[in-house]
């Protein structure tokens, strides 16, 4: 009899970087099950589908031969119980199958937060390839659409419905734009783009009610203001849980998530949780216990595969970094900015008068040290941020560095001059900045 | 004013003009007379007697309604007669010249009618009316588009763009164009009257099927580009890359030739560089230009200079990109009318292998042709260990400057996406891929570890390399392949990819892990 495999739950970014690095170390069997679909494919791509941009096929990043090649096994099926004693799980079909480890990497689940109708027909959170079927399944009858929840996902929905001409009405909680994440100028840009973009965005507005028609569909939406607004699609976009509802009746210990060591290890021996459905019960300084991110489930599954290949590593994510694009405003971010300036946190910021470009830096305000950067409608450097992170260099270092950090195609316009103007004006220095050299941008380039 | 109605009226009148122009090809009808045959004659130094009476006898003063027939009447009297003469080997009476080419030269002295008689009016309602309802199309996209961004939405909806019936009719129409072009230009003689009164400007002479194909080129360039500015302009560096091709089609490629010739020199398109302007060696061209004295010589040393010198050099500071999208005639029409297909090439590791064979087998036959070519040149004589020189240019200028380029590079635009030329066939894009992907300053850098695998990288890289592939492992690209036509970088949402000319140490390496992980 073959030896028991790996189980990877979960075909999304954390289980399939796990298994690829697993294989690159180790021979032993490996099966990912999935419910969601056959092949592994790039969820972040799924709005380039709707949108007509993308075939569903170019979401999937490796050929067909390549998880024969590299000997590792799909199954597409539901898993509905696990037995950590006996090692082993059941799928939806009664089939019992026993693993050596197993890595549970389930993702997320969109919130729904117990509204009235929000299970109607036409109602739906944006996430899965499901989403995306039933999204286009009720698109050819929809002309109005309802967004709930200004998050990244709500803005993408936004996208790829105006993308095909439904009129677009953006319910958002908080008075202006995901700034719950993004300082005030910041939130503001955004808000005026999708103005600008025909999205009937509302701020400050939450739903009270989604409307029924006689068969059973959307037909309206009530918000709290008691306005009625006209719909035949509801996309529920208030942020996602980790989807972990199968575990309910298992000893695998969960809070929100499931619950891991830095180890990535859940209190039963030889189960592990990477990824969006997990939950650090020791989360590094300054990062939260659950981030549903594609980078870090890369980096879990990374990190996983050593430990599982006989070398023991603790999950430990570099400085943050994230990126997301908001219609046509590009927006990416190293190291930490908060959303209101407390404590010892300051920020400096710069604003295009036109374009929609614009950044901020946070700075320690005693000891000036970079604490890190947005940037929108400019792209900026990677390995240069996180080096000055590390290096715990100053905003003074970062400012004179601003033209070595540009990552914009070449011959676009730069603002690094009107940058350093106002920074000059504002910190009463005489900056200047550092002319463009290769040896500074790639000191930390791999060999 | 309703711009989408705005732009289904230029639908319309494109349509109308296109229609009229291959409606062209049967109004009129074509008589020769004795006088003009005779001046044929002389002009060609024919002296077969058995193909003069069959044109006397079957083509002078006879009117033909159509030129199918005009042709094979001609086809078949120069077949026969060469048949003839070779079986009594009675070489000089053998009439060489491709018998479409005779047939082209007679029809355009033979042909009558409105067209010949109506050229400019009949260029508006061709050239001018195709003109005016492509930019009545075009430029409403400034509103109907949006705010300026990328512009994508749809791509795979659309029956011209993702291989439904409009892109096989589209496929169907530009090989027929080629096939026409290549092959059988004797049928299209009455388009080469419309764009006569250009050609007289610019050169002195009436227009030829390669004036025609010149123009047209220009002319599709310039309306695509202006798209390509629309749907572009977020982007200085595609406006710059496009105003560049567009600068070198127009200037180089089509204008100096042309006034060349009204100099008395020969027709020279100085970008246009060996082994791409695969007969540069030949004879012709070479006795062409060392009897057109200093100034032949000059193209002779330029053309030399050009292959072994300006283009390596360029490569290594640039990339193949200087060339292959900012100056190249085929890479100008990929950038210009292929651009709504881009994203058709195929992405596999088979067909890159495919490609890796193709491009570098047709490299190694232009070069084998080249040496064949000058070891005959320079011995005088026309064999070479058995093979006749001749017959390796036929077939090479057959298969690969005829079939290739013309026909499936342009032709296949709608089904395998615009760089098919240059990506199975191109031999300068072979050699300048290996310059580039072994000692070149240039790479598309991959932004530490911000890729989320989406594949519109991938999906609107027009030479069918997996940019994702490397994107999503913290790679640098580089491949030999790549025209550095900027739009994965353009098309990247989270702002992962740049173009970049920098220090060849760590040009490429492969990290265990994309940045952001610190376990070591």
């Amino acid at each position: 009899m073959d030896a028991p495999p790996i189980i990877v739950v979960g075909n999304g970014i954390s289980g399939v970087t796990f298994a690829r690095h697993f294989r690159k170390n180790s021979t032993k069997p490996l099966l990912i099950i999935s419910k969601e679909t056959p092949y592994f494919f790039s969820r972040t791509a799924l709005m380039y589908v709707y949108m007509g941009h993308l075939r569903w096929e170019d979401t999937q990043p490796y050929e067909r031969n390549f998880w024969k090649k590299n000997k590792l096994d799909l199954l597409q099926g539901t898993v509905t119980h696990i037995n950590p004693k006996e090692k082993k799980i059941t799928l939806s079909d009664e089939s019992i199958l026993s693993y050596d480890s197993l890595v549970i990497a389930t993702g997320s689940l969109p919130n729904k937060f117990g509204w009235p109708g929000e299970n109607l027909t036409g109602v739906q959170g944006f996430y899965s390839k499901q989403d995306l079927d039933s999204l286009e399944d009720f698109s050819a009858t929809t002309n109005e659409a309802v967004i709930v929840g200004g998050g990244l996902i709500g803005v993408e929905l936004a996208e790829m419905l105006h993308s095909r001409g439904k009129k677009v009405t953006f319910l958002v909680r908080e008075n202006s734009f995901w700034n719950n994440v993004l300082p005030k100028g910041e939130s503001e840009l955004i808000n005026q783009h999708l103005l600008k973009h025909g999205i009937d965005l509302r701020l400050s507005t939450n739903l009270s009610e989604i409307i029924e028609d006689k068969t059973g569909r959307v037909k309206a939406i009530r918000t709290d203001s008691g306005e009625i607004i006209s719909c035949q699609f509801v996309g529920l976009t208030a942020g996602v849980k980790p989807n972990i509802d199968f575990l309910k009746n298992t000893d695998i210990a969960t809070n929100r998530g499931i619950l891991v060591n830095k180890y990535l290890e859940t209190n039963q021996t030889s189960i592990y949780a990477i990824g969006d459905c997990s939950e650090q019960q020791e989360p590094q300084v300054g990062r939260r216990p659950i981030e549903a991110v594609w980078y870090t489930g890369r980096m879990m599954g990374e990190t996983l595969a050593q430990t599982l290949t006989g070398n023991k590593k603790a999950y430990r994510p570099g400085h943050w970094f994230n990126s997301a694009k908001f219609f046509d405003i590009e927006y990416q971010t190293y190291g930490l900015v908060a959303a209101q300036t407390e404590n010892f946190e300051k920020h400096f910021h710069w604003k295009h008068p036109i374009e929609n470009v614009a950044i901020t830096i946070a700075y320690d305000q005693n000891t000036k040290q970079f604490l890190g950067i947005n940037t929108f409608g400019i792209r900026m450097r990677h390995e240069l941020f996180d080096q000055m992170l590390y290096e715990k260099k100053s905003i003074f270092y970062v400012i004179e560095q601003l033209a070595n950090c540009n990552f914009d195609p070449e011959f676009f316009e730069s603002f690094e001059e009107e940058i350093l103007q106002k920074f000059n004006k504002e910190f009463n220095t005489e900056i200047k900045l550092k002319k463009k050299s290769w040896k500074v941008i790639f000191k930390n380039i791999m060999p | 004013m309703n711009m989408k109605l705005l732009q289904k009226i230029g639908l319309g009148v494109f349509l109308i003009g296109l229609g009229l122009f291959c409606t062209l090809i049967l109004l009129g009808n074509y008589k020769l007379n004795s006088k003009e045959f005779k001046s044929i004659l002389d002009a060609k130094g024919i002296h077969s007697e058995l193909f003069i009476n069959s044109i006397n006898t079957n083509l002078v003063d006879k009117e033909f309604t159509e030129p199918f027939s005009f042709s094979s009447t001609i086809i078949t009297a120069v077949e026969e007669s060469n048949k003839i003469h070779k079986k009594n080997r009675e070489w000089k009476k053998i009439i060489w010249e491709k018998p479409h080419s005779l047939s082209f030269e007679i029809a355009k002295i033979a042909a009558k009618g409105a067209v010949k008689e109506n050229k400019s009016l009949f260029w508006l309602l061709t050239f001018g009316l195709g003109i005016l309802g492509s930019l009545l199309y075009i430029l409403p996209n400034v509103i109907v588009l949006g705010p300026p961004g990328i512009k994508n939405n749809g791509i795979y909806f659309n029956s011209s763009t993702n291989r439904g019936f409009l892109g096989w009719f589209v496929f169907l129409f530009l090989v027929a164009f080629y096939v026409l072009l290549y092959f059988f230009p004797d049928y299209i003689v009455n388009w080469t009257f419309i764009v006569d009164p250009i050609s007289q400007s610019i050169s002195g002479n009436l227009a030829s099927q390669w004036f025609l194909y010149g123009f047209l080129y220009c002319v599709v360039m310039i309306v695509m580009a202006i798209r390509m500015y629309i749907k572009y302009r977020n982007n200085k560096y595609q406006i710059l890359r496009t105003t560049s091709v567009l600068f070198f089609q127009v200037v180089f490629a089509f204008l100096i030739p042309e006034i060349l010739v009204r100099f008395d020199k020969p027709w020279y398109d100085f970008k246009n560089a060996f082994p791409l302007d695969y007969d540069f060696f030949f004879s012709w061209n070479l006795n062409s230009l060392i009897s057109s004295g200093g100034f032949g010589l000059f193209i002779l040393v330029w053309g030399i200079v050009l292959t072994l010198v300006i283009v390596p050099i360029m490569v290594y500071f640039f990339g193949k990109r200087w060339y292959c999208s900012w100056v190249c005639g085929c890479g100008g029409l990929a950038e210009t009318l292929g651009d709504p297909f881009r994203h058709l090439s195929n992405k596999s590791i088979g067909a890159w292998k495919l490609e890796r064979w193709m491009v570098h087998s047709v490299l190694l036959f232009s070069i084998v042709m080249t040496g064949l070519t000058l070891y005959s040149y320079f011995s005088g004589t026309q064999n070479v260990i058995g093979i006749k020189t001749q017959t390796i240019q036929n077939i090479y200028g057959f298969l690969i400057g005829s079939v290739f380029a013309g026909v499936i590079g342009t032709g296949f635009y709608p089904i395998f996406g615009n760089r098919v030329w240059c990506r199975f066939g191109c031999p300068l894009a072979a050699y300048l891929g290996l310059i580039q992907r072994f000692k070149s300053r240039y790479r598309i850098t991959t932004n530490g570890g911000q890729c989320i695998s989406c594949g519109n990288c991938s999906t609107y890289c027009e030479m069918g390399i997996d940019v994702r592939a490397y994107a999503q492992k913290g790679q640098n690209i580089v491949r030999s392949s790549c025209v550095g036509c900027g739009v994965c970088s353009a098309v990247c949402p989270r702002g992962v990819l740049k173009l970049e000319n920098g220090p060849l140490e760590n040009r490429i390496f492969s990290p265990e892990f994309p940045l952001g992980n610190t376990i070591k």
